[in-house]
């Protein structure tokens, strides 16, 4: 009698446990930085991932879905060692989240080696877009140069002939200069690298003061373009020569830490708050109710992200394992981007339209940044031709 | 022009630097500890000045609740924890102090976010004036320099003059010779510890409107200021204010003209490269030499 009540009790429990197992959702990892200055950022794209998985009800595509989230701490070797758990003890197969282009370039291959599926919202250096681009990593955002190609476009349309460049001293920042100049056909007075972790740059102003270009382009993500543009306007030089950035040198908190500072900043981006779209309109309204700050556009890509994992897992109704079938699935980009127009091209980075926008003041004095017009339609990167797939 | 605008960016650096650095000197050289919280105690200064000036948008309280924020935050620290490492070697100190920099990072995090603060300038020296014809420099670095002229006055007349003064320099000499003197080196250690902490708030709360307030600020001067103390020598105002002017204008000169220099003998691109690597490598390199010729640093007494 007792042998039977523990056996019966057991079966029970088995039988619960491979029906637990069967109703388990689909485990997504999310690897981001949320520590550290540029915490902000991973904050943003946790969040947004976040927001449209509760919006779907707990779905993404229809199919029950729980996110992992870790903090890498923008170290490579902290991330290298979160996915190594995540695939062998979480067993998970989808990932997403990585903010900074150091920390994809350990990352990524390690989970590509695994078998497994990167879909990235932010960083995409250009290791992985041109001969080195992957059958299983996508992305969702943009890459890297692409940025710093449509400010230079914008900084020749603004009619600007010459120009002064200032990066951080490490990879993107040396991208950034590049591609900058890949397109702005005017004269380049200067360029200045600046260390990582530099906060005071007197000296760097006092040169772009000495060389009178028409225009500066500056590339400092984060707390560092705080910093950058609070005492360019404290030396004076925001009346005297005009700013031409691309979209990680100016987000939403930037904005809001730098005020007056900021007024007049020629900006590039391919997705901005006012965009007028149904699917932007619903992000914003949700977005806003939900967590009560502007959000910036790391935000609106992990949203995306999220959105195109959706539309993916739909397609291979919940599976996974056959990357293949997966690849066709999300390779249709079969959602409706808050950034309008989007579809992937041959490297499977995205194909979009880029703005300009301008930080202007509204009339209850508060400041904005708002779309002024498009720059380049449906343009993709420099990298593409080089990938084949 | 240039070189005489880049001569005031490197003293404006050096004060910010000098501020730092005498309160770690004293306290390095004083009490023998290492004090990796002092970058934390700046921070402290630089966050109650951004929350203080929001608030009212004086730019005057901003400035006394920087400092306020830091002694306050010195005094408990001292009383808390390094109080009991005292008799405790470098080791022992350093990483009781480095775990309070994550825990005072940690809980601003918690409290104020990740995203960086903003911090108006008071709107009377927000614009720039023409020094010279060709010269035109920002009004609140001047005053931080003027501030950071008369702190070190400040600092210099007590020191030399009065009582306490010439126990906190018999400290630095000989800290067991003080000690069995009878001197009340307990309360001595406070307020050494207190007037550092006040002098990192006010470099602190200095630099909130210039720089960006956020976690982990401190570190980032923390380490300069570890080199300003070792150039000047361990436990001397005196060097620690030369030792700050020295590394700022060397920092900034280096950065300013190298690559300049560089690129009349290569190319472009690599000029910058080598130019910056190396400006950031001129205070380093700075220490280094000093440290050869002489080790003890360049205003203590060789013996």
């Amino acid at each position: 009698m007792r042998v039977t009540t523990i056996v019966g009790a057991l079966t029970a429990a088995l039988i619960g446990a491979t029906a637990a197992v069967a109703q388990e959702p689909l485990k997504i990892g999310l690897i981001t930085t949320l520590s550290g200055p540029g915490g902000y950022l991973g904050q943003d794209i946790r969040d947004a991932f976040n927001l449209a998985v509760k919006m779907q009800g707990g779905k993404l595509g229809g199919v029950p879905v729980s996110v992992l989230v870790e903090d890498d701490g923008l170290k490579p070797g902290q991330g290298k060692q979160i996915a190594d758990k995540m695939l062998k003890n979480d067993k998970i197969k989808l990932f997403t989240g990585i903010v900074f282009s150091n920390v994809s370039g350990a990352v990524v291959p390690d989970i590509l080696d695994a078998d497994g599926i990167y879909v990235s919202p932010n960083a995409a250096p250009s290791t992985f877009s041109g001969k080195g681009c992957q059958k299983n990593y996508y992305v969702v955002s943009w890459q890297n140069d692409a940025l710093h190609e449509t400010a230079g476009q914008n900084a020749n349309e603004l009619g600007f002939k010459s120009a002064f460049l200032i990066a951080p001293n490490y990879q993107a920042g040396k991208d950034a200069l590049a591609g900058f100049k890949r397109m702005f056909k005017g004269k380049i007075l200067g360029e200045i690298y600046t260390k990582l972790d530099q906060t005071d740059f007197s000296a760097e102003l006092a040169q772009v003061r000495a060389a009178k270009p028409e225009m500066v382009f500056q590339f400092q993500p984060g707390g560092l373009g705080i910093a950058f543009l609070r005492q360019y306007q404290q030396a004076g030089l925001n009346t005297e020569i005009p700013m031409v950035v691309a979209e990680p040198s100016l987000d939403a908190i930037t904005l809001k830490a730098v005020g007056e500072a900021a007024l007049g900043l020629n900006v590039t981006s391919h997705w901005n708050s006012d965009f007028d779209n149904a699917a932007n309109k619903e992000f914003m309204a949700a977005w806003t109710k939900e967590y009560n700050r502007p959000p910036t556009y790391y935000a609106s890509q992990s949203y995306d992200a999220a959105l195109a994992i959706g539309a993916a897992l739909k397609g291979t109704g919940g599976k996974v394992d056959d990357t293949e079938a997966f690849r066709k699935a999300m390779l249709k980009a079969d959602f409706k981007s808050v950034r309008g127009n989007f579809k992937f091209g041959p490297n499977q980075h995205p194909v979009q339209d880029w703005y300009a926008l301008k930080v202007e003041k509204a009339a209850d004095g508060t400041l904005s940044l708002n779309t002024k017009r498009k720059i380049i339609s449906a343009y993709g990167d420099s990298f593409a031709q080089d990938c084949k797939l | 022009m240039l070189v005489l605008e880049q001569i005031l960016n490197g003293i404006q650096f050096g004060i910010a630097l000098f501020l730092m650095s005498a309160g770690l000197t004293l306290i390095f050289g004083i009490m023998g500890v290492i004090n990796l919280t002092h970058g934390s105690l700046y921070m402290v200064g630089a966050y109650a000045a951004a929350l203080v000036a929001a608030k009212t948008g004086s730019a005057l309280l901003a400035l006394v609740a920087g400092l306020a924020g830091a002694a306050v935050a010195g005094i408990v620290i001292e009383a808390l924890v390094i109080r009991r490492l005292y008799a405790r070697d470098h080791l022992d100190q350093v990483l009781a102090t480095f775990a309070l920099i994550l825990i005072i990072n940690q809980t601003a995090t918690m409290l104020f976010g990740r995203q960086p603060l903003f911090v108006a300038m008071p709107p009377a020296l927000s614009h720039s004036v023409t020094l010279l014809p060709g010269l035109v420099y920002p009004v609140y670095r001047l005053v931080v320099i003027a501030v950071g002229l008369v702190v070190a006055l400040g600092l210099a007349l007590p020191i030399n003059r009065t009582r306490i003064g010439m126990l906190v320099r018999a400290g630095a000499t000989s800290r067991e010779m003080v000690r069995a003197l009878g001197v009340d080196i307990r309360l001595l250690y406070t307020i050494i510890f207190g007037l550092g902490a006040l002098l990192a708030g006010l470099a602190g709360a200095m630099a909130a409107p210039i720089l960006a307030v956020q976690v982990g600020m401190g570190e980032q001067i923390l380490i300069l200021a570890f080199v300003v103390v070792v150039i000047g020598g361990v436990g001397s105002i005196r060097g620690a204010f030369y030792g700050a002017l020295l590394a700022g204008l060397i920092d900034t000169m280096l950065r300013a003209f190298l690559p300049g220099l560089l690129r009349q003998v290569m190319a472009g691109s690599n000029a910058d490269a080598l130019g910056g690597g190396l400006s950031s490598m001129g205070v380093y390199l700075l220490m280094a030499i000093v440290l050869l010729v002489r080790p003890k640093g360049l205003f203590v007494r060789q013996s």
